[in-house]
């Protein structure tokens, strides 16, 4: 029963908040956000097991209201309460006009998350991606930056093909189940049995270009430096902590146990695209001079990492890959509210233009060198266990082949190095710069960033509730 | 004490948090206590813990703490090992560690970030602790990189200058390339072995069936690169000079005395895999000699104080790695401490010449100093001796080891010897041609500076009177097999670390190459002292230059790698990804809108037009079909 509640919460509350103005909005915001964290945090860690919700819904087109959260989606939605309370929470003290509605848009996106992270039915399954997506939509074209409506334009164009394209896939599934037509994931996931494997090949990239987009694996991925730079602070949170994981928890969940020949079939060419991304991505973050661009190519090279595993057949490596997921989730939220908190004191992102962070406001230069390191994988922070997972499954999933993309990706964790740094150098480094608002952390800020840098702590250090959380999770996808 | 193990690196890390959190609010002398007390509480464990050791019928310790990575078969647990190998580097990290703390409360007393410093002085310590104390790779790793973070905080602590904060950057950057190798190799035993505990890893090498050469190679070649990085070899030594932008207490505790030995506590550590793996070792004796006699070239015409030290220090780790190479593993981590000794005495040394000399590192405005710092001088003078192997100091005894062992792995051709000499002798000429310039002959600085000079106070010299009696006595715990049978410290690590052979020697072939040795060494200071008598500065030319120059070695780099890496990534930024996969994507909008514009031109609301078209369209079914017919 809790589960509908974690999509509820959200949707009223977010339907609610246009009605309101200026302070309520928050207040509304902070308080559903809690509320929803509140829940994930009992379906994660008290009395964890397997729970599910079922309502009919469509009978005749044989879908029902059907959820189910396991280890990995209730991790995820974990994440999704988290970081969608630090990202209003840190968005507190900057102006937002007509915050009714920017606040409503946000809480409607997290509805759908929740959703797509616990639907169990491949219909309902497509309704919540699109119901995450359309919010981000609005957002993005009233709130964003100078390029906006072009920007917003691609995006949505770019993401809403791949959508009908995953939709088309899913009624072809669906048609196929033996006897009647049903969305079930229980059914689906055992339609492989009747689809011949030629059939499976061109079903993969039908249902797989959708989540490509949305990771983004190489080279679908040039929506997303300029959505990123484009979008205001709280969304790109949402985008690149969320959505992105929204297309690899999709693969793990809709494609992998779905179509798996299909899958072994193109595993190799995913997986050299996915470590070209890696490497590509790194090369180009590294000339970048917009903090936002620089962390938006950072993040293709991460998920190229996690996407090329996704392929690799490795049980260690699926659950780094859930590891992983939500440590980048979280880093990268703290990565975005460092880089709001400059643009916000500095009125500007221009790395040139900026230095001296450190003597200026020593806590967020503070924060920023640790979030970095995270970003960096460096042990004893959250990213290092699951990058070394994810670097055990994709050297142990066997052939020479996997040695040289294991040291090709191992280049990402070089260069990864050379850019963060960079960054860090840059900003938080070197001589005083002068600032619009000379003033460092505020209260809010400080609380979102103690969330994050907690949790980059805690789990780099003690790794073992996040391991058991997706434990047994990785095993079913492993042939 | 075992049970107590824990507190070894809890301590620093309470001290770390300390002083972290409170930076800004805690006095500076209450900083200095908490950071220098967290690390004598360590010592005194650490000592407990050596004395338990160092019990006949001891056995190697595993004190399991947590689960750390576990997931499936893969289960890698946080635990700690205690044996001869790391209850020996506990007690250098933290005995040496607590006196360069002691030193920096005099030091960095005028800094206003000193309290920032004793926690990142801490929290190296911690990673240090946690490297040596590790029962498994993983547990070796974290400290690993967590040394190098500390050494980037450290070395760019200074963080206004630009210079500085580029060669932290440098130095972490070089370490990561290390460490993929480390990385590669850590998975390789696990994909191979499926264990990264040590224990389980060396039960494997030695009951498993034979595996092919090339797995034992692969694997050995790859953690020797992660040790390149970490303890500054050829090819990626060039980051620890420019780690002497740091303060030079950390200088003398990071990049001298713990940090840089990582390397060679790792392949000791990891002995029985290099014994399985001839040709790597082989490679990595060819590594540390050459990395030895190129470094000490250079040394012979720096000018910068720390600069000699610096690369003295990559020329010492050279030889090092030359006794692992050929497998006197014992005789690498005995000069592995002998060296923390008189390295970190000559680097405390030399920060309190800098002191005195208001912030001047350049040899060239030094010179008479000895009348002003005795105790400086005197100290000083020893750390000298002891590293140009002068018979009586302590680098007399691990050196002449190194150098005896290389004769007696191959006494045919004596190659590695010779060229061992060869190192050994501009070790002696570089060293005393920085004492004599540093302390003898007549002041060249300005007036101001002489004015200035003192000698410094007792926080700086306590540390340096007890470092200068440590690089005296320190040798003995080792003597050479022609004076006594037994060899204290080779028969302590002997339950932790087996040598490849005795290196046995005639007595009096030991004798004659111990006597080359000494009179070598004196050969070269006195040579040093001639060519300092009247110094001349004047610009160098051909050879000297390209020495002074550093080979160019940092040139070259820039050359091959940095530039053409950030012109690559300009060009995939600009042409591959704007122009080319972008443009693709916005060609692929700007086709459906231009057909639909084409398109609409057919929506001409006429309806005579619409039947002219439909006609056209029938005419064409049927002739198709007529067609099809037939």
């Amino acid at each position: 029963m809790i589960l509908i509640f974690l999509i509820l919460i959200p949707l009223l509350t977010g339907i609610f908040s246009f009605a309101l103005k200026g302070d309520n909005a928050k207040v509304l915001a902070i308080l559903s956000t809690v509320a929803t964290l509140g829940g994930t945090a009992h379906v994660c860690f008290l009395n964890f097991g397997i729970r599910t919700f079922n309502m009919p819904w469509i009978p005749v087109m044989g879908t029902q209201f059907s959820l189910r959260a396991d280890g990995m989606s209730s991790m995820l939605c974990l994440l999704t309460g988290i970081v969608t309370l630090v990202a209003i929470l840190t968005n507190l003290n900057k102006p937002v006009e007509k915050s009714g509605a920017f606040y409503g848009f946000m809480l409607l996106s997290q509805a759908g998350l929740m959703g797509v992270f616990l639907a169990n039915d491949a219909l309902l399954f497509y309704v919540f991606w699109e119901l995450a997506l359309i919010p981000v939509y609005f957002l993005c074209s009233q709130w964003g930056g100078e390029k906006r409506i072009a920007v917003t334009f691609k995006f949505f164009i770019y993401t809403f093909v791949g959508s009908l394209m995953l939709l088309a896939g899913l009624i072809y599934l669906a048609s196929k189940v033996p006897g009647h037509i049903s969305y079930a994931w229980a059914d689906i996931v055992q339609v492989h049995k009747n689809l011949s494997l030629g059939e499976q090949q061109w079903l993969f990239w039908l249902i797989f270009i959708a989540f490509a987009i949305k990771m983004p694996l190489f080279p679908f991925h040039t929506w997303q430096p300029d959505t990123y730079e484009q979008s205001p602070t709280p969304v790109t949170i949402i985008l690149s902590a969320l959505m992105v994981k929204m297309g690899l928890f999709a693969v793990l969940r809709w494609l992998v146990p779905v179509l798996p020949e299909g899958v072994a079939f193109w595993s190799d060419t995913v997986i050299v695209l996915a470590i070209i991304g890696v490497v590509y991505a790194s090369c180009i973050a590294i000339v970048q001079t917009d903090m936002k661009r620089l962390v938006a190519y950072s993040s293709i090279a991460h998920m190229g990492l996690m996407i090329a595993v996704a392929f690799c057949n490795s049980e260690v490596g699926m659950h780094g890959i859930m590891v992983q997921m939500f440590n980048h989730g979280i880093n990268i939220t703290g990565m975005w509210v460092i880089i709001s908190i400059v643009e916000n004191r500095w009125g500007t992102r221009d790395m040139t233009k900026l230095g001296g962070m450190a003597s200026l406001a020593p806590k967020m230069a503070i924060a920023f060198v640790i979030i970095s390191l995270a970003n960096i994988a460096l042990p004893l922070t959250n990213g290092f266990v699951g990058e070394f997972m994810l670097f055990n499954g994709l050297f142990s999933s066997g052939g020479n082949n996997h040695i040289i993309f294991m040291v090709l990706a191992g280049l990402g964790v070089i260069l990864g190095a050379v850019y963060t740094l960079n960054m860090v150098q840059k900003t938080a480094y070197g001589n005083e710069t002068e600032m619009i608002i000379r003033k460092d952390i505020s209260l809010n800020e400080y609380v979102g960033l103690a969330v994050i840098i907690g949790i980059i702590l805690c789990f780099g250090f003690f790794p073992k509730p996040l391991l058991e959380l997706t434990s047994g999770m990785a095993s079913v996808l492993v042939k | 004490m075992i049970h107590y193990i824990f507190l070894i690196p809890l301590l620093p890390l309470i001290g770390f948090l300390i002083n972290g959190i409170g930076w800004r609010t805690i006095p500076k002398n209450m900083g200095g206590i908490i950071g220098c007390g967290a690390i004598l509480g360590s010592f005194i464990v650490s000592l407990g813990v050596f004395f338990e050791v160092n019990t006949p019928g001891f056995h190697t310790q595993i004190i399991p703490l947590f689960d750390f990575i576990k997931s499936g078969k893969l289960n890698i647990p946080f635990e700690f090992q205690i044996d001869a190998l790391s209850s020996l580097f506990l007690l250098i990290i933290t005995g040496v560690g607590f006196l360069i703390h002691v030193y920096s409360t005099s030091y960095m007393h005028h800094d206003e970030g000193m309290v920032k410093y004793f926690s990142f002085l801490n929290l190296f310590v911690f990673f240090m602790l946690l490297l040596v104390l590790g029962a498994n790779y993983l547990i070796l790793f974290i400290g690993w990189e967590g040394v190098g973070l500390c050494s980037y905080l450290l070395i760019g602590f200074w963080f206004k200058n630009r210079d500085y904060t580029n060669a932290a950057k440098k130095a972490f950057i070089m370490n990561r390339i290390g460490d993929l190798g480390f990385l590669v190799g850590m998975l390789m035993i696990l994909y191979t072995f499926g264990t990264l505990s040590y224990q389980d890893f060396f039960k494997n090498l030695h009951d498993a069936p034979k595996l092919p050469a090339s797995t034992y190679n692969w694997i050995a070649i790859c953690l020797f690169i992660g040790a390149t990085g970490k303890s500054a070899q050829i090819p990626l030594y060039t980051w620890l000079p420019d780690a002497m932008a740091g303060p030079t207490p950390v200088s003398a505790l990071i990049h001298a005395a713990t940090m840089v030995t990582a390397g060679i506590y790792m392949i000791a550590r990891s002995c029985a895999l290099y014994e399985l793996a001839p040709l790597v070792s082989n490679i990595v004796a060819a590594i540390g000699l050459a990395t030895a006699i190129i470094a000490a070239t250079i040394a012979l015409k720096q000018y910068d104080i720390k600069k000699v030290l610096a690369y003295s220090t990559v020329s010492q780790l050279g030889f090092m790695f030359l006794a692992l190479g050929i497998g006197a593993y014992s005789t690498a981590v005995f000069h592995v401490m002998t060296h923390a000794f008189f390295k970190a005495l000559l680097f405390l040394g030399s920060g309190s010449v800098i002191h005195a000399m208001g912030g001047e590192q350049d040899l060239r405005k030094m010179g008479g100093l000895g009348k002003k710092m005795p105790i400086t001088k005197i100290t000083f003078l020893i750390g000298c001796l002891a590293i140009s192997g002068i018979p009586g100091f302590a680098g007399f005894f691990s050196k002449d080891e190194i150098l005896s062992r290389a004769f007696a792995s191959n006494p045919t051709s004596p190659y590695l010897f010779v060229m061992g000499i060869g190192a050994a002798m501009m070790t002696s000429f570089y060293m005393f041609r920085l004492y004599y310039l540093t302390f003898t002959g007549s002041f060249r600085g300005t007036h101001e500076q002489e004015h200035h000079l003192h000698e410094s106070p007792f926080a700086i010299t306590l540390p340096l009177i007890i470092l200068a009696v440590l690089s005296i006595v320190g040798g003995y715990v080792g003597l050479p097999g022609v004076i006594s049978e037994h060899h204290a410290l080779e028969s302590f690590l002997s339950t932790a670390i087996t040598n490849r052979s005795k290196f046995h020697l005639e007595e009096s072939t030991e004798w004659i190459l111990m006597t080359v040795s000494t009179l070598a060494a004196v050969f070269m200071i006195v040579y040093a002292y001639t060519a300092t008598k009247k110094p001349n500065f004047a610009p160098t030319t051909g050879l000297a230059k390209m020495m002074e120059n550093k080979w160019y070695v940092d040139e070259i780099y820039n050359a091959i790698i940095v530039k053409p890496l950030q012109s690559i990534s300009g060009l995939l930024d600009t042409w591959a990804d704007k122009k080319g996969i972008d443009g693709i994507v916005n060609g692929v909008g700007k086709t459906v809108k231009w057909g639909g514009d084409r398109m609409r031109v057919l929506q001409t609301g006429q309806v005579g037009f619409y039947i002219f078209i439909m006609v056209i369209g029938m005419i064409a079914l049927f002739s198709i079909s007529f067609l099809l017919v037939k």
